[in-house]
């Protein structure tokens, strides 16, 4: 870690002041925020080619709709970290809670502990990798984008899967409705293995994943319930 | 939203900072809502004196004296009394169940916010601020705490609908969620003899847990029974004198963290709650899995994490 050019203290400097100064036009460089004490919305909206170092636990929403920026949480996160994250990387070196990259467009979100139930809700186009397990309805109703588990997954994954590709190392609780495991061919195996260098992760076999995804059964309508 | 705060100290040398503690997290959760609050304080020795039954009524301050006179009269001996803002604590050297008939017959209209030995249940309308200042909580010593502030969903906001509900012998429930089909239990209590105070959805669950400790169920086994009874969504910390629970529905909407140390055992809302308790940085933090019931006992026995 470098030294930072910044450091906001937010057991003295009120969270609107940070986020505010993360906010500036035109910024560059690298921040780092001490004491943030489970505080909600720590580095919100960033939208530049900034690195940010969380020294501590975060609530609600930590690097939500982050762009652009890199972001590291050193400590766990609350309910929605990234949440509609659209491009950068944010990484919780922690557990996260729910909702994690809920809604997330774009950019890679990092759990290197667990995340728990409704990881990646939503989700639209982000990668997110977790380190560890994820809990139940992970990738509900998720349209785009990539999710691995290199531990295990709760009940209900991938519940009303649209389009998003799920790889899971471990033992999947039980998939949700519309979700199936799926052939690992040349091309996932690749897409994973690069998804795990991303995050971090370059000694796993892939041989040991499992892909997931839409059956597409729900795309099908039937008109006036005539079944 | 609601917010929850509990705080059980492992560690005699915390019970002096029991108050100042569970002051802190109930503040902290006070953005959660801040139409009502309550606290329950097990195990300070000026509010419950040691040895004797407490009983805490609300909106009684008023007739305060004229009240414990009658009691002191039917009882045969004196009445502690003490006004914390809208909450009248009485206590006296019989077991609460005895303080508590001789209340209800001295007053059959009050109403009864907790009764137990060592227990001192505290509510009030109002910002969780100001009424932590009235009660002077931070002053509170004990063993272990539960606190919540109410933002109103299920019934109004008067002090019958703040929690804690503590409607069993020195036992106390607090809830963060509702219950979609507490009208159907209540009439089932009811019709089994069981009297309500207020028209509120946690009170049921109360009731409920109450119930099934009073037919000699523990309380893992009591709050899988309102797992199976109850719709809707639940954060749940149960406290008695001697224990310490917690229990999520099954869907986890509404958030909890616990964390653990050597020296206490914490639950919340949310973390930032729990960020200025002794040693959480090195504490154990970890969400509660749906549906599994954490219990802790004041002997020191975890029971931790047993199945639902």
């Amino acid at each position: 870690m470098t030294t930072p050019d910044v450091t906001f203290d937010l057991s003295t400097t009120p969270l609107r002041a940070v986020n505010e100064a993360l906010h500036a036009p035109g910024l560059t460089g690298e921040f780092a925020i001490e004491h943030p004490a489970g505080g909600h919305s720590v580095a919100v909206g960033l939208d530049a080619p900034i690195k940010v170092d969380v020294h501590g636990h975060v609530g609600y929403y930590a690097a939500g709709m982050n762009q652009q920026a890199e972001v590291e949480i050193h400590g766990n996160a609350g309910t929605g970290v990234a949440e509609n994250m659209m491009s950068g990387t944010v990484v919780v070196h922690g557990n996260a809670s729910q909702s994690a990259g809920a809604t997330a467009h774009g950019g890679l979100l990092v759990v290197e502990g667990d995340a728990a139930a409704r990881c990646g809700i939503s989700m639209k186009g982000a990668d997110i990798v977790v380190g560890g397990d994820v809990g139940h309805s992970s990738a509900f109703m998720a349209q785009a984008g990539r999710l691995v588990v290199r531990g295990d997954a709760g009940e209900g994954l991938g519940d009303s899967i649209y389009e998003t590709r799920i790889y899971v190392r471990g033992r999947v609780a039980s998939l949700g409705a519309d979700c199936v495991a799926k052939e690992m061919r040349a091309e996932h195996r690749e897409e994973l293995a690069g998804l795990l260098k991303a995050a971090g992760y370059t000694d796993d076999d892939l041989d040991s994943y499992t892909r997931y995804g839409s059956a597409r059964s729900l795309y099908h309508f039937t008109a006036e319930n005539k079944y | 939203m609601c917010g929850i705060v509990g705080l059980h100290l492992r560690n005699p040398e915390l019970h002096p900072r029991l108050g100042e503690l569970l002051a802190g997290m109930l503040c902290e959760m006070e953005d959660r809502g801040a139409d009502s609050a309550g606290v329950a304080v097990y195990g300070d020795p000026d509010w419950t004196p040691p040895g004797q039954g407490a009983v805490s009524l609300l909106d009684a301050a008023d007739g305060a004296d004229e009240l414990v006179a009658r009691v002191s009269d039917a009882l045969g001996c004196p009445v502690g009394a003490r006004v914390l803002e809208k909450t009248l604590l009485l206590t006296a050297p019989v077991d609460s169940e005895s303080l508590l008939a001789t209340v209800r017959s001295c007053a059959p209209d009050a109403l009864v916010a907790g009764f137990g030995a060592d227990l001192a249940v505290l509510k009030g309308v109002g910002r969780p601020q100001d009424l932590a200042a009235a009660w002077d909580l931070r002053g509170a010593r004990g063993w272990q705490g539960v606190g919540h502030t109410r933002m109103a969903t299920e019934s109004a906001v008067v002090a019958a609908g703040a929690h804690p509900y503590a409607v069993g012998p020195e036992q106390c429930l607090v809830h963060n969620g509702s219950f979609s089909n507490h009208a159907t239990i209540r009439r089932e209590l009811r019709a089994a003899g069981v009297r309500f105070d207020s028209e509120n959805d946690t009170e049921v669950g109360a009731r409920f847990v109450a119930h099934q400790l009073a037919q000699g169920k523990d309380v893992e086994v009591a709050l899988k029974e309102l797992c199976a009874t109850f719709d809707g969504f639940y954060t749940l910390l149960v406290s008695n004198r001697d224990s310490f629970a917690v229990v999520r529905d099954a869907i986890a909407c509404k958030p909890a963290v616990i964390a653990e140390t050597e020296d206490w055992v914490a639950m919340a809302s949310e973390y930032r709650a729990l960020a200025h308790l002794p040693g959480v940085a090195e504490a154990r933090i970890w969400e509660p899995e749906p549906e599994v019931i954490y219990a802790w006992t004041r002997e020191g026995g975890a029971v931790q994490g047993a199945d639902a």
